[in-house]
């Protein structure tokens, strides 16, 4: 039995190195905020970030001496397919243009504790408390029975071929190997139980045609460091997406980034769907709420405009920690609807504006919205 | 710690038998560890305890993920020490135990009997646990941020050493050093013959006299000016000699260069080393060693290892095709003059004049070849057609790595250029007072082939940190015509004359 102590002697260098890892991305925060690459690289609990590359240099050959030898069949001019890889005795040196740079897998938390630091950003208390318990199935085992849709072929195989060896009734010569039923291999699953607090944000966002496409990228970058902060802040959290113009309608995450739609803009129809979706499935005593609104500042009326004030305030506001709108620049809209909130809500401190010329603003943008704590 | 029962009869059996078949290796310790210790162990490149240092760290990251998504595993690992230190994975099957184990004793013998391994320290477990000790107390002295710095300057270097120095250099190389001699008075004055009495000087030290010292000093003079007088490969050694350093840097460059030297024969016969270990366990197991219901599980694992990969090459495949083809040959007497004048197929295909001579030179050939060596003298045509080799490069056409030939005689030229030198670009001291201001010109040995130029431009800012003066970089740019790559501290770029 091992009696080596758990605790290994590469720890601390583990440790330096991760320290470098985050040191960089700190020291490269807002370049990393405003350029956007972080996203679509986003596993489940982490992303994957290129940063400047901290391997130790050493002379190396130029590009002119790419290439090198390989193994396995194939014609001259045939494709490899993929990348060949970096492996040893060099000579295959500068492939991809991103061939200077680290690629370095990072928790979502841990990112979100270098937002945290840098923008100084205060926790959040929750408010309410439920505890819903979620069951996750993982499919790490195998058994001798199951349904035929789980069948593990390999391993059925290799039941049998060692079942015939072991017979004698295996012929090298005319190899066929015929499972039997006991030679059958099933995959199998266990169950895992994890409680939860929970929170949902509900992002809208202004589709209509002043919206252009570097409005929207805007707002993706924004939302994927406003979902890693509030990640971190809750165990459970979900996200609803509503795009509208003049009508609003719910949509999934892909939509809602890529949405292009021409005409009208009439806020309070999003405004009136996110107050449904709150009352009809999100009870304020059980969910921390948060509704983002990303337009650029476009509203058909004022009549409408009255409408969505009185929807935040009777609707949306009592049941929501914070309301936070942002206003994204763009060449075509008035900006006229920050100043609408701002005459009506100047004194509620639930309600946060942000005005975001553009992509260097993101990042006091995401300090305005999250640095109330709420 | 001794093994489990189970493996410590395994061990013994297998022990036995590698004596039997002729192995002979230095005792060899096995050691059971879960697959953290052993990631742990791989980071540290087999050492248990080694010098801190970031990039133990990141290989451990990738070591440890690699596992957790499935994608590698880390079944063994061999030091080269007296005694040999093995690390068997918990976990794995009796079966894959037996095999890593015949693997093990396969790369214990080589480390034991391959020439150029002969001059390894064989108490290296010792001594990179010594280093740590060391590094740790600078450390503690001068602070972590400055000696971890020093020591990335350092390793950016490590593959700049005489790969064939004989050990005994590094003895040599005390860490007193020479300095550079900024005496002024030293330009002056010329030696003198001794006068008792002043009024005797110009009797005993005549003008003519002195002015011919003066001429015999001024040519000496010339003749230091070329500093080192021949171009020096031993990169790390030079600086370590002549560098303006501290005592304790002195000390860390001297000991990254040890461990250095020791890891290099390991690069240069990768491809040997793990075929003939392979050859080894594959022939242990298949005659007797695993039991009968065992031999497809190990046909599995074994023909894991033996896979291949688009765009790569498989050291264990090839050295293990290799060393039987060799076997197979001097059984069979396929060599010699008479073989080579030879041109029929059907008697090449047939012929077999029993020499029985196999077993006795794939031992020959593991004591005296390194990779270089080897593929050069033993890879045929045939065996390039078997093993499938090709020549892979980039079409920026299509935007794709693509099969470019499979002409024998240029996959043999590039597989060797790519072992040569384990594949990385030959630099030299070329001088060291450049422009005879103490700059340091370092030269790459090329025919044609030009450096990478960001890892040079952070390569050269390394070896700036240790000379501490401007230095150069003399090697060829993509066209083929010889340029001069400087940094001064402040900026890099081609040289301005």
């Amino acid at each position: 039995m091992p009696t080596e102590s758990d605790i290994l002697n590469i720890e601390r260098d583990h440790w330096r190195f991760k320290e470098i890892v985050k040191g960089n991305i700190r020291d490269n925060l807002k370049e990393f905020i405003s350029n956007g690459s972080i996203l679509g690289r986003r596993g489940k609990d982490k992303v994957s970030i290129n940063i400047p590359q901290i391997d130790t240099p050493r002379f190396r050959y130029g590009k002119k001496n790419s290439g090198g030898v390989g193994q396995g069949s194939g014609e001259p001019g045939d494709s490899l397919g993929g990348e060949s890889g970096e492996g040893e005795g060099g000579g295959k040196a500068g492939q991809a243009p991103g061939d200077h740079e680290l690629e370095v897998d990072i928790k979502i938390n841990e990112l979100a504790e270098i937002l945290g630091e840098e923008l100084q950003l205060p926790r959040i208390e929750p408010k309410g408390r439920k505890n819903v318990t979620s069951t996750k199935e993982r499919y790490n085992s195998i058994r001798s029975t199951g349904p035929n849709s789980l069948r593990h072929f390999k391993r059925t195989y290799k039941e049998a071929l060692r079942r015939q060896v072991t017979v004698g009734n295996y012929n090298p010569d005319n190899p066929i190997v015929v499972p039997i039923r006991n030679d059958m291999r099933f995959r199998s699953w266990k169950e895992e139980k994890k409680p939860e607090t929970n929170a949902v944000i509900i992002y809208m966002m202004d589709v209509s045609g002043s919206m252009g496409d570097e409005q929207k990228e805007i707002v993706r970058i924004e939302s994927f460091w406003i979902d890693t902060w509030l990640r971190s802040q809750y165990e459970g959290i979900e996200t609803r997406y509503i795009i509208h113009d003049a009508v609003a309608r719910e949509v999934d995450r892909e939509t809602f980034f890529h949405t292009r739609e021409s005409g009208g803009t009439m806020i309070s129809s999003a405004y009136k769907l996110a107050s449904d979706i709150i009352s009809n499935e999100y009870p304020a005593s059980d969910w921390n709420i948060y509704p983002f609104h990303f337009s650029d500042g476009d509203n058909w009326s004022l009549d409408d405009t009255d409408v969505c004030m009185a929807l935040l305030r009777e609707h949306i506001l009592p049941s929501s920690n914070i309301f936070c709108y942002g206003q994204v620049v763009s060449a075509y809209g008035s900006g006229q609807f920050i100043k609408d909130l701002r005459e009506h809500f100047s004194k509620n401190e639930q309600v946060v504006l942000s005005e975001i010329p553009g992509r260097d603003a993101i990042m006091q943008s995401i300090k305005d919205f999250l640095g109330t704590g709420k | 710690m001794g093994l489990p029962e189970p493996l410590n009869q395994q061990r013994d059996t297998i022990r036995d038998l590698a004596l039997e078949q002729g192995l002979d290796f230095f005792e060899t310790v096995f050691v059971l560890v879960n697959y953290r210790r052993m990631c742990e162990v791989a980071s540290f490149e087999g050492f248990p305890k080694r010098y801190p240092h970031w990039r133990f760290g990141m290989e451990f990251e990738r070591n440890y993920k690699l596992h957790g998504y499935g994608l590698a595993k880390i079944y063994e690992l061999v030091v080269n020490n007296d005694p040999c230190y093995a690390y068997l994975l918990e976990g794995n099957s009796l079966m894959e135990q037996k095999m890593v184990m015949a693997h093990v004793y396969g790369h214990c013998d080589f480390f034991k009997n391959n020439y150029f391994f002969a001059r390894t320290n064989r108490k290296m477990i010792d001594t990179t646990a010594n280093h740590g000790v060391r590094i740790r107390r600078y450390m503690d002295q001068h602070g972590i941020d400055v000696v971890e710095q020093f020591v990335d300057a350092c390793l950016s270097i490590d593959n700049l050493i005489d790969p064939f120095a004989p050990a005994a250099r590094m003895e040599d190389r005390g860490d007193g050093g020479l300095e550079f001699n900024d005496d002024p008075r030293e330009h002056q004055t010329v030696p003198r013959l001794k006068v008792d009495k002043s009024y005797m000087e110009s009797w005993i030290n005549p003008p003519e006299y002195i002015a011919e010292q003066r001429k015999i000093k001024e040519e000496k003079q010339q003749e230091q000016q070329r500093f080192p007088e021949q171009p020096e490969r031993d990169i790390m050694g030079f600086l370590m000699e002549f560098g303006p350093l501290e005592r304790w840097q002195r000390h860390i460059l001297g000991m990254l260069r040890e461990e250095a030297l020791y890891f290099t024969p390991q690069r240069q016969t990768k491809i040997m080393n793990e075929g003939w270990a392979s050859y080894w366990h594959s022939k242990m197991m298949t005659s007797g060693l695993a039991d009968p219901d065992e031999i497809i599980d190990f046909a599995e694992t074994h023909s894991a290892t033996m896979a291949t990969t688009p765009g790569q090459t498989n050291p264990y495949k090839i050295g293990l095709e290799l060393f039987r083809d060799i076997e197979e040959r001097w059984d069979k007497g396929q060599f010699g003059e008479e073989w080579n004048a030879c041109d029929d197929f059907r008697q090449r295909s047939n012929w077999n004049r029993h020499l029985g001579l196999g077993r006795e030179k794939i031992f020959e050939v593991r004591k005296l070849h390194n990779d270089v060596t080897f593929i050069d003298e033993f890879l045929t045509p045939a065996m390039i057609d078997r093993l499938d080799l090709y020549n892979y490069r980039f079409d920026p056409k299509r935007g794709q790595w693509i099969i470019d030939s499979r002409d024998p005689e240029k996959v043999r030229e590039r597989l060797l250029f790519q072992l040569t030198n384990s594949g990385q670009p030959v630099v030299v001291v070329e001088d060291a007072n450049y422009r005879n201001r103490g700059e340091l010109l370092l030269a790459h040995r090329t025919d044609q082939t030009g450096l990478d130029k960001t890892y040079a431009k952070r390569t050269l800012q390394n070896v700036l940190t240790i000379w501490q003066r401007p230095v150069h970089i003399r090697t060829v740019d993509h066209r083929g015509k010889t340029i001069v790559w400087s940094h001064d501290g402040e900026s890099f770029g081609v040289e301005k004359s």
